[in-house]
């Protein structure tokens, strides 16, 4: 047998390119050209001042020499921070994932009537503009310094983060399981348990322990502003050049966000 | 038993779906409908229990007009109305048992519907339906590991525990092999026969329709054009049904 593929009548095109993206070849080189030209225009803008690079480098060895060794004889007003960025993020995540519910549903287009629509959308919008740390200076401001204020930043935060994700998940879901139940004459909230919860809550649960890590890692940052926590206590090391500790602090930082991290991850792997 | 009276229907986007559909069913029979795939089938199914909203006209089932209900007034309607659907639309997650008892939603409380906590009649239903669909043992599976045969069957209990004074079937065999699709077909028929509801039953394949129902509707662009015995479907009128074709092919009883 042979191997050639069979004979093509000669009337039939050889050859096919993949259309491209952008049909006029004029505007198409016209676009590569205008990238490259400002890729080229913000390099030279850039307008780094070599100077202050090359007086930072000693400085910033300087502070890496004063930084070791690590010092963990403060260990209880470490522990203490720690501590207390955990109990927020604890806290934040449990009243966050509880109000997400009903505010995911109410954003779910295919859900509620349309009003109730545009206004959780509103909320869910204009809480995910703001960055954790503006809203937490906005708390802080109000409640005063302390960890009230970085638990209610990391309350917003979970709310419109899990509300937006189940409104997503609600949009997505197969309508035909949803029509069924409401075809045997169920009500509304039952349809929500027999209809929607099934298809949603794998991922929620999933969505609010991938929270709970986050908020974990925000509950360091938020204190910065003065909100609480281990990062209110970091702060204060670096103002008072306290670096050794500052690192003592940064080691811990980052092993209970990578354990975090780990749990999540394990968490969200044994829900599939 | 049910009167659709000219019956229509116009999408958003303008499609005519049915238009001026008047249909009566006055004994326990299996009708099925049949047409070609836009034909407004799935709409007069779907605008009879409102899953669609008509646009005018009326459906009246044993006395009471289900076209002017108020929202609750419909859901106590819908409970009466049984509804087997193409792609089974089980719930995938939940048990076999959970989506055959989900067929009493409209009967217990919500708190006894979340806490899975059904009468025991509902129960003893559940499990002689599921003897009755050949699927005794299977209440513990979930829905989404069931073959597509199998799901149909759930679906058909599912509608059957609402002990439905009429059963709506919207393709019941479309997703299934030839062999599935009669065993399927079966003991829907001999189950709408023995607890005497009438069934309007969509239905592509024409030989299926011919084997099981005892009555046939043929639609053609939202209007009924056929309605008459099985075998009076002959030619000519599969022809003023779908359009030209060779239908010896068609009706032929070799694939039985």
């Amino acid at each position: 047998m042979s191997t050639t593929p069979p004979s093509t009548k000669p009337e039939y095109k050889t050859e096919w390119d993949r259309p491209s993206l952008i049909e006029d070849p004029r505007l198409r080189k016209g676009l590569t050209f205008a990238a490259i030209a400002y890729l080229i225009w913000s390099m030279g803008s850039l307008d780094i001042d070599w100077g202050r690079v090359s007086e930072g480098l000693p400085r910033a060895g300087n502070i890496f020499s004063r930084m070791f060794p690590p010092d963990f004889d403060r260990w209880e007003l470490l522990s203490k921070g720690i501590i207390e960025s955990l109990e927020m993020a604890f806290a934040a995540t449990f009243v966050g994932v509880i109000i997400a519910i009903p505010l995911g549903l109410c954003a779910a287009k295919n859900l509620v009537p349309r009003p109730v629509y545009l206004i959780a959308r509103s909320i869910i919008v204009l809480t995910r503009t703001l960055h954790e740390v503006i809203i937490a200076i906005f708390f802080v401001k109000i409640f005063g310094f302390g960890p009230l204020a970085g638990v209610l930043t990391l309350i917003v935060a979970s709310i419109s983060f899990i509300g937006k994700m189940l409104a997503e998940d609600v949009e997505n879901m197969s309508p035909g399981q949803v029509e069924a139940i409401k075809a045997t004459g169920a009500s509304f909230p039952k349809m929500l348990i027999y209809g929607v919860a099934p298809q949603i809550l794998p991922r929620y649960l999933g969505v609010s322990i991938y929270r709970l890590d986050a908020n974990i890692r925000h509950s360091t940052v938020v204190g910065i502003v003065g909100a609480g926590g281990i990062g209110q206590t970091l702060s204060a090391t670096f103002s008072r050049y306290d670096y050794d500790f500052s690192l003592a602090i940064l080691l811990s930082i980052i092993a209970i966000v990578f354990v975090g991290e780990f749990f999540s991850s394990w968490a969200r792997g044994k829900l599939r | 038993m049910l009167e659709i009276k000219s019956l229509s229907k116009v999408y958003a986007t303008g499609t005519a779906a049915l238009t001026d559909v008047t249909l009566t069913i006055d004994k326990p029979q299996v009708v099925a409908i049949i047409g070609p795939s836009g034909a407004g089938k799935s709409t007069l199914i779907r605008c009879i229990n409102r899953l669609v909203e008509p646009t005018s006209g009326s459906v009246i089932l044993n006395g009471e007009n289900l076209t002017t209900m108020k929202s609750g007034a419909l859901r106590k309607a819908r409970r009466k109305i049984g509804m087997i659907f193409q792609e089974y639309n089980l719930v995938e997650r939940l048990t076999v048992m959970e989506n055959i008892l989900s067929g009493r939603l409209g009967y217990v409380s919500f708190m006894q519907a979340f806490l899975r906590n059904f009468p025991g009649p509902d129960v003893a239903a559940a499990f002689k339906l599921l003897d009755r669909v050949g699927l005794e043992g299977y209440q513990d599976t979930r829905a989404d590991s069931l073959s597509g045969g199998q799901r149909q069957r759930v679906g058909i209990a599912r509608a059957l525990i609402q002990n439905p004074k009429l059963l709506l079937v919207d393709e019941p065999t479309a997703s299934l092999d030839p062999k599935t699709a009669r065993q399927v077909m079966r003991i829907l028929v001999e189950l709408a026969d023995e607890e005497q509801t009438p069934t309007l039953l969509n239905i592509h394949d024409v030989p299926l329709a011919k084997a099981f129902a005892s009555r046939v509707i043929g639609m053609q662009d939202g209007r009924i054009v056929f309605d008459g015995a099985p075998d009076e479907l002959t030619e000519e009128v599969l022809t003023s049904i779908y359009g030209e074709e060779d239908w010896s092919t068609e009706v032929g009883e070799n694939d039985k």
